[in-house]
């Protein structure tokens, strides 16, 4: 018994998707805009995108941006899957508690988070003799990404056969196989997932960066944000559209990834039943 | 296979967590200059030139505002060497003790600038700062919605253009011009006469379609308002989307601003800082400067040359005459209570 949806609800899906995707659309237009304007149309232009790949701010705050959010991802990816499983094999008394704490900075605002970690490294870098920079934005994006990778790897933990690893160890694995060769895969899509988030909260994080990231270095979106005053440039416009176009083409891959991995999955059952 | 990636990424990850805190952990070395700047303030290509130059590379990061600048130095952790704030903030910035004064025996091309542009009344000893950047406050208004001939602050309190009106969104730049409206001095410590301001400003909030910053370039270049106050060199790029929009620098006089270099205490590479303004000050850079803000330069030969390439009348909202500048007013920092009334008057007519 399937129902057919309601017209009133294809309408709402419709709405819905102008609503997200007018702006971005927009967006993409004024980057071939000829002025600087972002309400009158006047001509065709590739100029700002001649001009972003000279514009050494943008580009060398793009450069941090990437390079900070993929290697936050990565670490916090790696330390945010080992906390998971340490908590995951904890007692509950502890494991609540301890899950709750560990979640702060996801409930927490950004402006708190990035106020005390100013002050952290600010006193630390006092008595240590270390500034502001690349490093402590580093270990901030670090922070605020470890609690959504054991967000989203604790579940699959979850899920996971307690005995799997027993019966791994019986049949002659070494400990550190059985996690290697078991356990991760298993999990994988939960890393996975965690990673993807992680990366995006980074590219998006503006509040933490500002407080975090010193004389020397600053991120996309501290470039934007300074602009405000006088106008934000189109070249803006520019590299927002390419970062558009770059994620849109690595989640259609990751689409197709996954809708072939499915109907593999799907032969291999149907193999099996038969 | 896998394996070996696996121990690839590790080993990559290790390597950037080391170079991070190096990076982070390291003294500045000699051969940088931290500069802090508004953004898009700055022709960047210049810093090619420069580290071409002097072998000096530079670290750029840009701020937003005055008081956001001031926030993260006082914040500490950053070490900056060349800061851009605006009068009121240098003022303010010289009385806290937070900047220090320049060797300009490292500048020569001060002399370069424009001798009025020099000892203003917000560095009066000219020991602190070095000007970057000028302009003035003038109406924008739109030809084609606006027909009748606007010279003076009162076409923003006009209830025939009511709903077509733009005006600043912050307490200083909002205040001062109904402070100039009614004949005070935008620096007035008075508090009756900023009351004054302020009921003149809640009269005028029926009037007004909104209080905003650089939306006032969209709001204008679409027609969606007619009227509103803002910076001369902005006027220019507006100028290049809607042709029937006009700038009056108003009767009754109006703000300059004056943007300058300075360098902030404790700057650990000074000489640098010094070397890089003396650059900035350089005719050349000037004029590039200049091309890309469409700000004016208190570079005098920069500024005379690059007049001559534009049409009357930029040249004349660029390069106002003696006689407007006569008539304009740079802010100073304001006491304390001051600064409080500021905050009240402006959350009450908010609100």
């Amino acid at each position: 018994m399937k129902k057919r949806p309601l017209p009133t609800s294809r309408i709402f899906l419709v709405l819905i998707f102008i609503f997200l995707y007018a702006p971005i659309a927009l967006l993409i237009a004024f980057s071939f805009n000829s002025t600087k304007s972002r309400t009158v149309w006047s001509g065709f232009t590739f100029d700002w995108y001649r001009q972003l790949f000279q514009d050494s701010a943008i580009m060398s705050s793009l450069w941090t941006t990437l390079t900070v959010s993929i290697f936050a991802a990565l670490i916090a990816t790696v330390a945010g899957t080992f906390a998971a499983i340490g908590l995951n094999n904890m007692r509950r008394r502890w494991q609540s508690p301890l899950l709750a704490v560990s979640n702060i900075p996801v409930i927490n605002a950004d402006i708190v988070t990035g106020v005390s970690l100013c002050l952290l490294f600010v006193s630390l870098g006092a008595v240590l003799k270390f500034e502001l920079g690349f490093g402590t934005l580093l270990i901030a994006h670090i922070t605020f990404n470890i609690p959504y990778v054991i967000l989203s790897v604790m579940p699959k933990l979850r899920q996971l056969d307690k005995n799997l690893v027993d019966a791994a160890q019986d049949l002659g694995c070494t400990w550190f196989q059985a996690f290697y060769k078991v356990i991760i895969p298993e999990i994988m899509p939960g890393i996975i997932n965690g990673m993807i988030i992680a990366f995006t909260m980074s590219i998006d994080d503006f509040v933490i960066s500002y407080f975090t990231a010193g004389s020397q270095v600053q991120t996309l979106s501290m470039t934007i944000y300074s602009m405000t005053r006088r106008r934000i440039s189109p070249k803006i416009n520019a590299v927002s559209t390419l970062l558009f176009v770059f994620v849109l083409i690595m989640l259609l891959i990751i689409n197709f990834r996954e809708v072939r991995q499915e109907e593999r999955v799907k032969k291999q059952n149907s193999h099996h039943h038969s | 296979m896998k394996k070996a990636f696996s121990f690839a990424v590790a080993a990559v990850m290790l390597a950037a967590l080391l170079a991070g805190c190096a990076a982070g952990g390291g003294k500045t070395s000699s051969g940088e200059v931290n500069v802090y700047n508004w953004g898009e303030y700055i022709d960047e290509s210049i810093f090619a030139d420069f580290e071409k130059q002097t072998g000096i590379k530079v670290n750029y990061t840009t701020f937003s505002d005055n008081e956001s600048m001031y926030a993260v130095l006082k914040t500490g952790g950053s070490s900056y060497d060349v800061i851009i704030p605006s009068d009121y903030m240098i003022s303010r910035l010289i009385a806290e003790n937070m900047l220090e004064k320049l060797d300009f025996s490292n500048i020569p091309n001060y002399s370069q600038i424009d001798d009025k542009y020099k000892k203003l009344d917000y560095d009066p000893t000219g020991e602190y700062s070095a000007a970057y950047m000028t302009g003035i406050v003038g109406l924008i208004y739109n030809t084609k919605m606006i027909p009748d001939d606007i010279t003076s602050w009162s076409g923003l309190f006009d209830s025939k253009y009511a709903g077509k009106i733009l005006m600043f969104d912050n307490s200083r730049d909002a205040l001062a011009i109904a402070l100039l409206r009614l004949g005070y001095a935008v620096n007035t410590t008075n508090a009756d006469e900023l009351n004054a301001a302020y009921d003149l400003l809640r009269q005028q909030k029926p009037l007004v379609q909104a209080y905003v910053m650089d939306q006032i370039f969209d709001k204008l270049e679409s027609g969606e308002a007619a009227i509103a106050p803002y910076y001369a060199g902005d006027y220019v790029t507006m100028k290049e989307s809607n042709p029937d929009l006009k700038f009056v620098a108003p009767s009754e006089g109006t703000n300059q601003f004056v943007d300058a270099m300075c360098v902030p205490k404790g700057a650990a590479n000074k000489k640098n800082a010094e070397l890089f303004i003396n650059f900035m000050c350089s005719k050349d850079v000037s004029l590039k400067n200049m091309e890309y803000t469409s700000y004016t330069s208190p570079n005098k030969d920069a500024a005379d040359e690059y007049a001559k390439t534009l049409d009357a009348e930029t040249a004349a909202v660029m390069f106002p005459s003696d006689d407007i500048l006569s008539r304009c007013q740079i802010y100073v920092n304001l006491p304390q209570d001051t600064l409080r009334q500021y905050d009240d008057l402006w959350v009450k007519l908010k609100s």
